[in-house]
């Protein structure tokens, strides 16, 4: 057990500055209008920094600055991106430790979260996508005897790339990589909850990328990421968040008639069907690991498994047994290496999250256990920390439709397998699902009968690269975390080519 | 007092206020992850409503000449209709374009559950 000192105090392995400006042209920039912005830890509440509120001028002072780097940027040679993209990762992994303290401090997520998930996931982001770059191919179509269609991959130019707050790096990563390794020029805005976790990973990487390529510009919503989000200047909106905004930002993708890739969530059903209990053995354990993963990065996690469907035959059993699991969570201080349950990102977040416990009750769900903020009292008195809680309802209850984005799963029955379907597919997301079984036939039926864009068998919440991750239904466009994403920062270039002297014969 | 929707009184100031910057209002409740089940905050017409939305309420606020519109996507009320709504405030951050969030506050959807007879008094 370790317990890191904050950052910034004696001991601290890694210290924020006091105020991040924008990064913009390899530089930083202070915004136009001169204000700022808190930045406060959910940690314990308090402000560690400050921020700058970005708005419409500055985003165009980015946009300046990416497209006079786009063109040489995307004239690089594939190896010669590959090659930085693989010296990010290197020096990230070098810095393993002081990236996983600095988010944890920001986002609140325990930081055996980020050593051992977040920050080593985003190092192998990198050197995925500057692998697939180098293998990625043209194509060539032999239309005849002497005309050949060949294909070309050109990157889109400049981008704009808008990140949630859940996941500040690995997220930021999952959209920076596969941009960048196409050949584009970034214009990135960080969430306003989580803003200077990237800036500290710029700090450690910014002398390996050429000025201008990733820029990043602070602020909120309606003031940075609507003009950057509707900027005619953009070739390319990516976007994780909610539908309102997914929504809105379609909406202005469609004035300038650029593409999207949007992901917006879901609420993914965790599927354990008798067979599992069938024994008392290490499937047993991990299908109960299984369920108690709602919990994980305290259920703000777009494929959170916040719907648990445990068939009848065992149900009251694998529930007990479940709950008994999350009886054993421990919750604590996100710095303390033994932590499993750390804070949520943000007061508004946690308001959200104790909302849902008054209309889940309402609406008649029994809770199973927690249900309640924590109070940790110390020197964690003032951060948002909720108790890891189970409902046991009906899947038309809001707690059932809705993503709560906190560790809270709400769990139901069902009779057999058309049931567990039905229940399943009863939500207007399809994000991520889990399923368990000992039986392959059952696991490969269902895999495939669920809507949703993973289904994890007989695990849950691994985020490899090379695995598509995407929505079904309202749960967005795109498929990140693969090299098919690369096709979403590219364009295709067709050369037609006749190798024929003569003339067609039309005139 | 709205059939489907209110406001507190706190989200009556609020609402006033930003009428005063922004002019007239409208918002679109919002579902999914990160900011999602927020009430997000718009100028009136910023956020294009259409055949797959629906109107829950024309909110009359004290101080705000004209009403101020809530709607929700169609499929997301058929999980909500049975709830009525009330927008609060609290501090907070905010995200997504939402008017609110530069003011160091967030609206926050309050619910309980509508009564038989209101259900019956109200459209389907």
């Amino acid at each position: 057990m370790a317990i890191y000192s904050p950052p910034g105090s004696d001991g601290a392995v890694v210290s924020y500055e006091s105020r991040y400006d924008h990064w913009i042209g390899g530089e930083y920039v202070p915004p136009v209008k001169g204000q700022y912005f808190e930045n406060p830890s959910p940690v314990n509440g308090q402000n560690f920094c400050e921020i700058a509120r970005g708005t419409a001028d500055d985003v165009e002072r980015a946009l300046d600055a990416a497209h006079g780097a786009a063109d040489a940027w995307g004239r690089t040679s594939v190896s010669e991106r590959a090659n930085i993209l693989n010296k990010i990762a290197d020096r990230m992994e070098a810095n393993l430790e002081q990236l996983a303290v600095a988010e944890t401090w920001e986002n609140g997520k325990p930081v055996r979260e980020t050593m051992a998930a977040d920050i080593p996931l985003a190092i192998d982001h990198f050197r995925y996508f500057a692998g697939a770059l180098r293998a990625q191919e043209g194509t060539l179509g032999e239309i005849d005897d002497d005309t050949v269609a060949y294909h070309f991959h050109e990157p889109l130019g400049v981008v704009a790339q808008i990140i949630p707050w859940n996941f500040p790096i690995l997220m930021a990563v999952w959209k920076l990589a596969p941009a960048l390794a196409a050949g584009n020029a970034v214009v990135l805005k960080p969430a306003e909850q989580t803003p200077a976790s990237i800036h500290f990973w710029m700090s450690l990487i910014a002398d390996l990328l050429p000025p201008g390529v990733v820029n990043i510009v602070n602020g909120f919503g309606v003031e940075a990421g609507k003009p950057l989000a509707s900027s005619n200047r953009v070739a390319k909106v990516a976007f994780t968040g909610e539908t309102t905004t997914g929504r809105l930002i379609m909406q202005y993708a469609s004035e300038n008639i650029i593409p999207v890739t949007l992901e917006l969530g879901g609420k993914s059903p965790n599927i354990f069907f008798d067979d599992v209990s069938a024994q008392d053995d290490d499937f047993m354990d991990k299908a109960l690991e299984g369920f108690s993963m709602f919990a994980l990065n305290q259920g703000e996690v777009c494929t959170c498994p916040s719907r648990a469907l445990i068939q009848q035959g065992h149900y009251s059993d694998f529930l007990a047994a479940g709950v008994k699991r999350v009886e054993n969570m421990k919750q604590g201080n996100p710095l303390d290496t033994d932590t499993q349950v750390g804070a949520q990102a943000s007061n508004d977040q946690l308001e959200k999250i104790l909302s849902y416990f008054d209309i889940g009750r309402q609406e008649g769900a029994k809770v199973l256990i927690g249900g309640a903020r924590a109070d940790l009292g110390g020197d964690l008195a003032g951060g948002y920390y909720v108790q890891p809680t189970v409902f046991e309802g009906a899947n038309s209850m809001r707690i059932f439709q809705e993503e709560i984005f906190g560790p809270v799963v709400s769990v139901t029955s069902f009779s057999d397998y058309a049931d567990a379907i039905k229940t399943a597919n009863d939500t207007l997301y399809g994000l991520g699902a889990g399923l368990w079984t000992r039986d392959m036939n059952t696991a490969y039926r269902a895999g495939r009968a669920i809507k949703a864009g993973r289904v994890w068998t007989n695990c849950y919440h691994l985020y490899p690269a090379h695995a598509a991750f995407g929505g079904y239904k309202q749960s967005g466009i795109g498929r990140e975390n693969h090299k098919m994403m690369l096709d979403h920062y590219q364009q295709t270039k067709n050369l037609l080519v006749s190798y024929s002297p003569k003339a067609m014969g039309f005139f | 007092m709205g059939a489907r929707v209110d406001v507190t009184p706190a989200a009556a100031d609020l609402i006033r206020s930003l009428r005063g910057q922004h002019g007239p209002l409208m918002f679109h409740q919002s579902g999914g992850c990160c900011d999602g089940s927020a009430p997000m905050c718009y100028p009136e017409g910023e956020f294009r409503t259409g055949g797959s939305d629906v109107l829950l309420e024309e909110l009359h606020i004290e101080g705000v000449a004209e009403p101020v519109s809530f709607w929700m996507s169609t499929s997301q009320f058929e999980a909500w209709r049975h709830t009525h709504l009330t927008v609060d405030v609290v501090p907070g951050r905010g995200s997504g374009f939402s008017l609110e969030a530069p003011e160091g506050v967030r609206f926050l959807i309050r619910s309980r559950i509508l009564t038989p007879e209101e259900l019956a008094a109200l459209p389907s």
